[in-house]
C-alpha cells in the first residue's frame, strides 16, 4: 500500500494528473488553485512521462488548447477558478458540441464578478446546468477530501472518455487550500499511439490514415434537422450517464427524521453539524452527492418515504436546493442554508438552520 | 483529327485536381480567394506526400467549412482560437504537420491574443492568414483590416479611423516577434502569383517538417460579394487599394 | 481523541510550516490529519493563520469557530482568537509584543518566550519549533520521535542537516513552558 503523504488539495490535483498519465494540462494563473500549475512546472512532468504542460495567455486560449488535444485523443485537462471557468465556457460549450473528453477543475471562489477569493459553491447552477449555451451538461464531481481530489482525477478521465464527454471537479477553496493526508494513485504510462487508436481510433484527428476517411471535429451542423438529431443523441447519453453514474454517501441516515444535504466541503462541515445534533437527541442524517451531475434525484425521493424534512445546505443563495425540491417532489419540506460571499458556513449555523426547520414542521 | 479517346491519356495531361482535395462542391462565392487557396494548399500537401501527417484547423468565418473541402483530418475551431486549437494539437503531436487556416476577423480582431501568443511561443505550424478586409460570412461587416474610408456594413459610410483606429498591419506585428520563422505576404489574383504564394506554403510547410517554429503566411484576398464588385473588379480594386497598404513579399525569413 | 488547534501570528513566523510538522506528526502516528491555512492578501506579510486537526476518527469539518488549544504568536491574533478557545481549553501565547495579554479564566494559559529564546540562540528560525515544544509539553498529543519523522517528511532532504537543530528547539520549547 502506498504510503500517506500530507498534501494541499491543489497539489494533489496535479500529482493525480501526472499519475494517471495525463497527456497535457493547459492553464492559467488565478487564485486560489494556482498551486495547480505551480506544482507541475516544479515536477517537470515532460522530463518523466512525457506530459505537456502550458500557461497559456488566457483562460480562454487554455480551454481551446484543451480542445485541440482532445481532439487528437489525448487526455488533457485544465483548472481555473470561478472568473476563469466563466470565460473556458466558450470553450466548455465547442468541446461538449463535439463530443470530446477532457477534465476541468473549478476550484470555486466567491462571486459575482471578481468577487471574493474565498471558498464558495456558487457556481452550482454553472456547472449542473450547462454553464455555456446550447443544450448540454458536464459529468460532475465533488470532491469532499484532499483524496477524492487524487481519486477523481482518474475516475474523471475515465467517465470522460466513457462517454465522450467533458467532466467537471467541482472543488473549492477549502479543499483546493487544505491539506489531508492522502494515498496517491499508482504511476502510470500514458497511453501510447496504438492505445489511442483502440480507444478514440473511430474519431480521433491523429493524422488521416490511407485505410479510413478523415475524421473532422467541429461542433457545427448548418442543417436544423441534423443538429435536432445531434441533440437527441446528447439526450439519450446523459440518459445512459444517469441511469449509470450516480453516486453519493450516506452519514447517519437510517434512522433519520430530517436529511441535510450537502456537497464538498459543506458536507464536510454538515457532517460535524450531524454529530453535534445527534448529540443533542436530533435525529439527523447527511446525504453527500458524489455526483452533482447526475444527481441523485432517485435516492433523495425515496428517503422522503422516512424523512420529514431536508436542509440543503451549500455556500451560496440556494442553488443545489431547486433540484433537492425537484427530487423531493413537494412531499415533505424543503430549506436552503448557507452562508455567501467566500463566508464558510459553521456547523453552529447549520444545526440552527435545523432547529427552524423542525419548528417549522412542528 | 484525332480521337477523343486518343487525346484522353496520362502523358497529354496538363492539369489534374489534387487527390487532397474532396468532391464537395465548394460554398465560396464565384471570384473567392478561398478556393484558390484551398487548390494549392492541397497542391502542397500533395506533392510533400504529408496528407497522413497533416492536421489542420479551420476558424469561424467564411472558411469555416474549409474541412469539407481537404481530405486530411481537421478541428474546428472556437472564433479566433485557432491558434491555440493548433498549439495543442502540434505540442501533443510533435511530429504532425499542423496549420491554422483564419481570417482577418477571427486572426486579427477577436483572436489576437491567440495569434500574438502562439507566434510569440514559436509554436511549430504554418498559419495561414486571409486577409480580405472585411466580414465575409456575416454579411461584409468592418474587419479590423478594413481600408480607411472603405465602406462595409457596419461603416457605411466607410471607415473612420478617427471612431475605429487604423488598418491593423497584423503581419508586420508578428513578423517582430523573435520566435517566427517565416512571414510574407501573398496574393493569389493572377497565375504568377498563385504560383508565388503557393511556393511560400511549401515553404512554411517543409519548415515545419524541420521543426523551425512559425510560419506565417498572409494571403491579402478578394470578397467581391462584401465589396460588391465583380470578380474582375475585386482584383484591380485589391491591386490598387489593399496592395499600397499590405504590401506584397516576404517581410522575415 | 480529537484535538483541534489554531496556530496565529505574522506571515514569516513559521506558522503554517509549524502547523505542517505537526499534521504530519500525527501522520507518523496514524492519525487523521486536517491543515487548513487562511489564504489570500494577508499571506502576503500580514497575518496568517492555519487550523490543524489530529484525530483518532474521520475528520468532519476543515474549518472551525472553537479551538481545544489556541498558539498565539502576535496581539491580532491574541484579540481574535482568545475568545475562540473551548471552555477549559489551553491557549499558548508568545509574550513578545503583546501589550493586552489574555485574560479569560476559564481556560489554562501558557507564556512561552519563544522570541527571546530564538533571539538569545541568534536562530530566528528555531522560533517556531520552541513553540511546538511548548504546545507538545501542554499537550502531548502526539509522542516526539514522530514529530521527527514528521519533520523529516516536510522538510526537503537539503534541510536534513538541520533536524538536530530543530529537535533542540523543541526540547527548549518543553522546558521553557510556563503557566501564567
Amino acid at each position: 500500500m502506498a504510503e500517506y503523504k500530507l498534501m494541499k488539495g491543489n497539489e494533489v490535483i496535479a500529482e493525480a494528473a501526472i499519475r494517471c498519465g495525463c497527456d497535457g494540462y493547459f492553464g492559467y494563473p488565478i487564485t486560489p488553485q494556482s498551486e495547480i500549475m505551480e506544482t507541475l512546472m516544479l515536477r517537470k512532468p515532460w522530463e518523466e512521462t512525457g506530459m505537456v504542460v502550458l500557461q497559456a495567455e488566457s483562460e480562454v486560449a487554455a480551454i481551446n488548447m484543451v480542445y485541440g488535444g482532445a481532439a487528437c485523443g489525448k487526455k488533457v485537462m485544465t483548472s481555473s477558478s470561478s472568473p476563469g471557468i466563466s470565460l473556458k465556457q466558450e470553450g466548455i460549450t465547442y468541446i461538449a458540441g463535439a463530443e470530446l473528453p477532457c477534465l476541468i477543475v473549478n476550484v470555486v471562489r466567491g462571486g459575482p464578478g471578481l468577487g471574493t477569493i474565498q471558498p464558495a459553491q456558487s457556481d452550482y447552477f454553472q456547472s449542473v446546468k450547462g454553464g455555456g449555451h446550447g443544450d448540454y451538461h458536464l459529468i460532475v464531481l465533488a470532491p469532499a477530501s484532499v483524496q477524492e481530489m487524487n481519486d477523481f482525477v482518474e475516475l474523471g478521465f475515465n467517465l470522460a472518455f466513457k462517454y465522450r464527454n467533458p467532466v467537471l471537479i467541482l472543488s473549492d477553496g477549502v479543499i483546493g487550500q487544505m491539506m489531508e493526508k492522502v494515498q496517491l494513485s499508482e504511476i502510470k504510462p500514458r497511453w501510447t499511439d496504438a492505445e489511442i487508436e483502440k480507444i478514440s481510433g473511430t474519431w480521433a484527428t491523429t493524422g488521416k490514415k490511407s485505410n479510413r476517411d478523415y475524421h473532422v471535429i467541429t461542433s457545427l451542423e448548418l442543417d436544423s434537422l441534423r443538429q435536432e438529431k445531434f441533440n437527441h443523441k446528447l439526450i439519450e447519453k446523459y440518459k445512459v450517464i444517469k441511469e449509470n453514474e450516480v453516486r453519493f454517501e450516506t452519514f447517519q441516515c437510517d434512522d433519520a427524521d430530517y436529511v441535510l444535504v450537502a456537497y464538498g466541503s459543506s458536507s464536510r462541515i454538515c457532517q460535524k453539524a450531524v454529530e453535534i445534533a445527534r448529540a443533542k437527541g436530533v435525529k439527523v442524517g447527511l446525504l453527500r452527492p458524489i455526483t452533482l451531475y447526475p444527481f441523485p434525484t432517485k435516492k433523495i425521493n425515496e428517503m422522503c418515504s422516512k424523512a420529514k424534512g431536508f436542509l440543503s445546505v451549500e455556500m451560496s443563495a440556494g442553488q443545489m436546493v431547486e433540484d433537492v425540491r425537484l427530487a423531493v417532489n413537494g412531499k415533505v419540506p424543503v430549506e436552503h442554508f448557507g452562508r455567501l460571499g467566500g463566508v464558510v458556513t459553521t456547523p453552529n449555523e447549520v444545526v440552527k438552520a435545523l432547529d427552524e426547520l423542525i419548528k417549522k414542521g412542528k | 483529327m484525332a480521337e477523343v479517346k486518343d487525346i484522353i491519356k496520362e502523358g497529354n495531361l496538363v492539369y489534374k485536381k489534387s487527390k487532397v482535395l474532396t468532391d464537395k462542391i465548394m460554398h465560396y462565392c464565384p471570384g473567392c480567394s478561398h478556393g484558390v487557396v484551398h487548390k494549392i494548399l492541397a497542391e502542397v500537401i500533395e506533392e510533400l506526400n504529408i496528407q497522413e501527417d497533416t492536421i489542420g484547423v479551420s476558424p469561424v468565418g467564411c472558411s469555416v467549412l474549409a474541412y469539407n473541402y481537404l481530405h486530411i483530418d481537421w478541428q474546428q475551431a472556437a472564433h479566433g482560437r485557432a491558434p491555440a486549437v493548433a498549439t495543442a494539437v502540434a505540442r501533443l503531436l510533435p511530429n504532425k504537420r499542423v496549420f491554422a487556416y483564419q481570417g482577418d476577423g477571427d486572426l486579427a480582431s477577436i483572436g489576437t491574443a491567440e495569434i500574438i501568443h502562439a507566434c510569440n511561443r514559436g509554436e511549430n505550424i504554418v498559419v495561414i492568414f486571409i486577409n480580405n478586409g472585411i466580414y465575409g460570412m456575416t454579411g461584409g461587416q468592418m474587419a479590423p483590416t478594413t481600408l480607411e474610408g472603405m465602406p462595409t456594413s457596419t461603416s457605411p459610410y466607410g471607415r473612420d479611423i478617427a471612431m475605429t483606429g487604423h488598418p491593423l498591419k497584423i503581419t508586420e506585428l508578428i513578423a517582430q516577434l523573435p520566435a517566427v520563422n517565416f512571414v510574407t505576404r501573398q496574393a493569389v489574383h493572377t497565375p504568377a502569383a498563385v504560383r508565388k504564394c503557393k511556393k511560400a506554403l511549401q515553404k512554411a510547410f517543409e519548415n515545419i517538417g524541420e521543426k523551425k517554429g512559425t510560419q506565417f503566411i498572409e494571403v491579402v484576398s478578394t470578397c467581391n460579394s462584401g465589396w460588391k464588385l465583380s470578380p474582375v473588379k475585386s482584383n484591380e480594386w485589391m491591386v490598387e487599394n489593399m496592395f499600397p497598404v499590405y504590401p506584397m513579399g516576404d517581410i522575415k525569413g | 481523541m480529537t484535538e483541534e488547534i489554531i496556530i496565529a501570528g505574522f506571515g514569516g513566523q513559521g506558522v503554517l510550516s509549524m502547523g505542517k510538522i505537526l499534521a504530519y506528526s500525527g501522520i507518523m502516528q496514524e492519525q487523521e490529519v486536517s491543515w487548513m491555512p487562511s489564504y489570500g492578501p494577508e499571506m502576503r506579510g500580514g497575518t496568517a493563520n492555519v487550523t490543524v486537526i489530529l484525530s483518532d476518527s474521520r475528520i468532519s469539518s476543515p474549518i472551525l469557530q472553537e479551538f481545544d488549544t489556541a498558539i498565539i504568536l502576535n496581539q491580532q491574533s491574541l484579540d481574535k482568537f482568545e475568545v475562540s478557545v473551548k471552555p477549559g481549553g489551553v491557549l499558548i501565547y508568545d509574550p513578545n509584543g503583546i501589550i493586552n495579554p489574555p485574560k479569560r479564566k476559564d481556560i489554562t494559559i501558557y507564556q512561552i518566550e519563544a522570541t527571546e529564546e530564538a533571539a538569545r540562540l541568534q536562530s530566528a528560525k528555531t522560533f517556531n519549533m520552541i513553540v511546538l515544544g511548548a504546545y507538545l509539553k501542554a499537550k502531548p498529543v502526539v509522542k516526539l520521535e514522530n514529530v521527527i519523522k514528521g519533520l523529516k517528511k516536510s522538510l526537503p532532504e537539503r534541510h536534513h542537516h538541520l533536524i538536530p537543530m530543530n529537535e533542540q528547539a523543541i526540547t527548549r520549547g518543553m522546558e521553557l513552558i510556563k503557566k501564567n
